[in-house]
């Protein structure tokens, strides 16, 4: 067994850093009367604040700060949308604490080429989901942690290098109450080291057996089961921004975050999404939605930020956005990438839909379609628009134009033949279209092909019944 | 001409003078010798866009085009009309031997998007042939879909007006398509490899498979409608 352990050490601040490129100085406050600063990031400590002091204090050095309560909630949410994203990794994911997730990844390594290339793999994901954690990895869970929790981004998958690395552990890393560990530091048991020095019996008689259980877990004597994470069927997932934000650039940029999430949670399922909905939360007004549906399931992030770059563009906000909520709607199976031995090329079914749904963003699903024939004899029934890549690859032996107007254009008619700038010839004709008397589009025309004087094909046709007008519906181009 | 002269002056990098200069560019043959004689790769050249200039719409410029796109409508690929002035007609695309699956049309609602949506099909790699019909462009706009174009290695025309003839272009190969004698006019106005050639005249209905029909079934019904 081998065992990650992700420590995401201020987990408050970086949920609301991770919505924007960079921020002010930002504090988190913790919930009470007269709150102390939780964390502050870099600005902030840059302009004097520390952990620890009061929030009045901090207001001191600069009045220009962003602050923001702890919300043990929300990052119970955030927490949840991490360990569903690492799904994509192992199916084997745990919640540890508040802000520590648990990943076993003894099986997988060798698909992600060992260790290193896999913790560096998990590292560079986070960051781009926006979160900097400390990836340890030991083969027990108990000892990942306590690796995570003294910030030693380590990897051991050696006993007896454990027992090595373990013994200058600090006590108070562990997950026992602060009595204790003071307690002990005043017999002068500092470590696991100096702890394990120590007779057994009497220490869980002072300290309890919980102490001794725990440490034994973490060196791997005792077993240590951990309760596996359930991933939601649904995905949804919501973000503050740090500051209101009007502009398409940052909230794409917002919006990718939570969009490589998801990607993440379909991976694990062998899914793709279909259906997408994007809202953009405002101060005052209702929830703007933005509703994505694509041709072909996909869980590409790039080839979902790029849809969505589309139609955010086409979107009027009533004012600026204040939170994104991303809800993943219908999803199909979508099995991995299949990789060619030898690449031919060729590009997979999903590739080849993707310009159709990026022009369909920008242009509307409407404006985007195949065409495929229809068997009616009147020119423009005979013609459909179809679904792209629906069409059946029909034949026709009819003399037909390549271009139809929209509507037969009337034609000034002066006896025998229709007048134009220059002198019409006729080629070819009639051709007698006579029917659809059953729904109310009766047709009775002779339809001729003449050439015009500039030597142009055009497609005419007479009415065989009432002013018998002459009208333009084709050109053969 | 020793070999290695040979493959050397197959690069196509290398334009030579004089009409026997003759380069391997990826090429889709036109479906008239005519034409394929007086162009660099012997057909519609691929990675390129080509400007297609017209006197007036009607003339036999999409006949043009058929034989490519139905060559290109056997392949792995979309066929991308973009903005196309009136509805392509289904039944004569089919008549043409198009395979109507691989034919997407993309109206636009302004010349901005119709700009856009030809170079994301340019660029996008999956789509044999782009067509588009902008209503203005300039020298700027096909630069960029000419880079677009040779990134992917797509098919691209623009339809323009014979206007823009004098005006200069980044496109590597520009036709201006006129009537002459019932017949369409191809004068090459620009193209990779050797100078100037006179202008074509092609049949471009003569790959349709119907005839038209005699004489005698014409006259008839005339005889009839004037009475």
């Amino acid at each position: 067994m081998l065992w990650a352990a992700l420590r995401f050490p201020d987990l408050s601040l970086q949920l609301h850093l991770r919505g924007a490129a960079s921020c002010g100085p930002t504090i988190v406050q913790e919930a009470g009367h007269r709150p102390r600063v939780l964390s502050c990031n870099e600005a902030a400590a840059k302009a004097g604040v520390q952990p620890g002091m009061l929030v009045s204090a901090a207001y001191a050095p600069t009045s220009r700060l962003n602050l923001c309560t702890i919300d043990p909630a929300k990052e119970a949410k955030a927490l949840a949308g991490i360990a569903s994203w690492a799904t994509q990794f192992t199916p084997t994911v745990s919640l540890a604490s508040s802000n520590e997730v648990l990943v076993e990844i003894s099986g997988c390594l060798r698909l992600f080429g060992g260790l290193r290339p896999l913790s560096g793999r998990i590292r560079a994901g986070l960051a781009e989901l926006g979160y900097r954690a400390i990836v340890s990895a030991a083969p027990t869970p108990g000892a990942a942690l306590l690796f995570a929790r003294a910030g030693i981004a380590t990897s051991i998958d050696d006993r007896h290098e454990l027992r090595r690395a373990l013994a200058p552990l600090r006590l108070a890393l562990l997950d026992q109450p602060a009595q204790a560990i003071t307690a002990l530091a005043g017999l002068g048991v500092h470590t696991i080291k100096d702890w394990l020095s120590l007779p057994r019996d009497g220490l869980a008689r002072r300290f309890g057996q919980g102490f001794l259980d725990e440490i034994d877990r973490a060196f791997g004597t005792l077993p240590d089961p951990r309760p596996p994470f359930t991933v939601p069927s649904r995905y949804s997932a919501s973000l503050e921004l740090p500051a209101p934000v009007q502009e398409t650039e940052p909230l794409l940029f917002a919006a990718k975050r939570l969009i490589l999430e998801l990607a993440g949670h379909l991976a694990m399922r062998q899914a793709g999404v279909i259906r997408l909905k994007l809202d953009l939360g405002h101060a005052h007004h209702a929830a703007t939605p933005v509703l994505l549906g694509l041709s072909a399931p996909s869980r590409d992030a790039g080839h979902l930020v790029t849809l969505l770059r589309e139609k955010l563009a086409t979107v009027e906000l009533p004012e600026a956005v204040e939170t994104l909520c991303l809800v993943a709607g219908e999803t199909r199976p979508l099995g991995s990438q299949d990789q060619a031995l030898f690449a031919d090329g060729r590009p997979s079914r999903e590739e080849r839909w993707r310009i159709i749904e990026h022009l369909r963003a920008r242009l509307g699903t409407q404006a985007v379609h195949g065409l495929d024939m229809f068997p009616d004899h009147r020119p423009e029934l005979a013609f459909r628009k179809s679904l792209p890549g629906q069409a059946g690859d029909g034949l026709c032996d009819l003399y037909r134009p390549l271009w139809l107007l929209p509507r037969p254009l009337q034609m000034r008619a002066d006896g025998l033949l229709p007048q134009t700038e220059s002198p019409l010839t006729l080629l070819d004709g009639p051709e007698r279209v006579e029917t659809g008397w059953w729904d109310d589009f009766d047709v009775q025309r002779d339809y001729f092909v003449a050439r015009d004087g500039s030597g142009a094909k055009l497609w005419l046709f007479r009415e065989r019944t009432g002013r018998k007008d002459w009208f333009l519906h084709g050109i053969f181009a | 001409m020793s070999s290695a002269l040979q493959s050397l002056l197959q690069n196509p990098a290398i334009w030579r003078g004089g009409e026997q200069a003759r380069v391997a560019l990826p090429s889709i043959p036109t479906g008239f010798s005519e034409l394929d004689r007086e162009l660099p790769g012997e057909g519609w050249p691929r990675g390129v866009v080509s400007e297609l200039l017209t006197e007036r719409s009607g003339i036999g410029e999409l006949s043009l085009l058929m034989p490519a796109l139905a060559q290109l409508s056997r392949q792995d690929g979309w066929l991308m009309l973009i903005a196309p002035p009136w509805i392509p007609y289904a039944p004569a695309l089919a008549a043409r031997g198009i395979r109507l699956s691989r034919l997407i049309v993309a109206n636009t609602t302004s010349g901005k998007d119709t700009l856009w949506a030809a170079e994301q099909s340019l660029r996008a790699g999956n789509c044999s042939a782009v067509l588009a019909w902008p209503a203005a462009f300039n020298e700027h706009n096909l630069r960029r879909l000419q880079l677009a174009a040779e990134e992917s290695g797509s098919f691209g025309v623009v339809f323009g007006d014979s206007s823009r003839a004098a005006l200069s272009s980044p496109a590597p190969l520009r036709l201006r398509l006129g009537m002459r004698h019932n017949r369409l006019a191809v004068k090459i106005l620009k193209r990779r490899g050797s100078g100037l050639t006179p202008t074509l005249l092609l049949d471009v209905e003569r790959n349709r498979a119907a005839a038209p029909m005699p004489a005698s079934r014409f006259r008839q019904p005339l005889a009839h409608a004037g009475a």
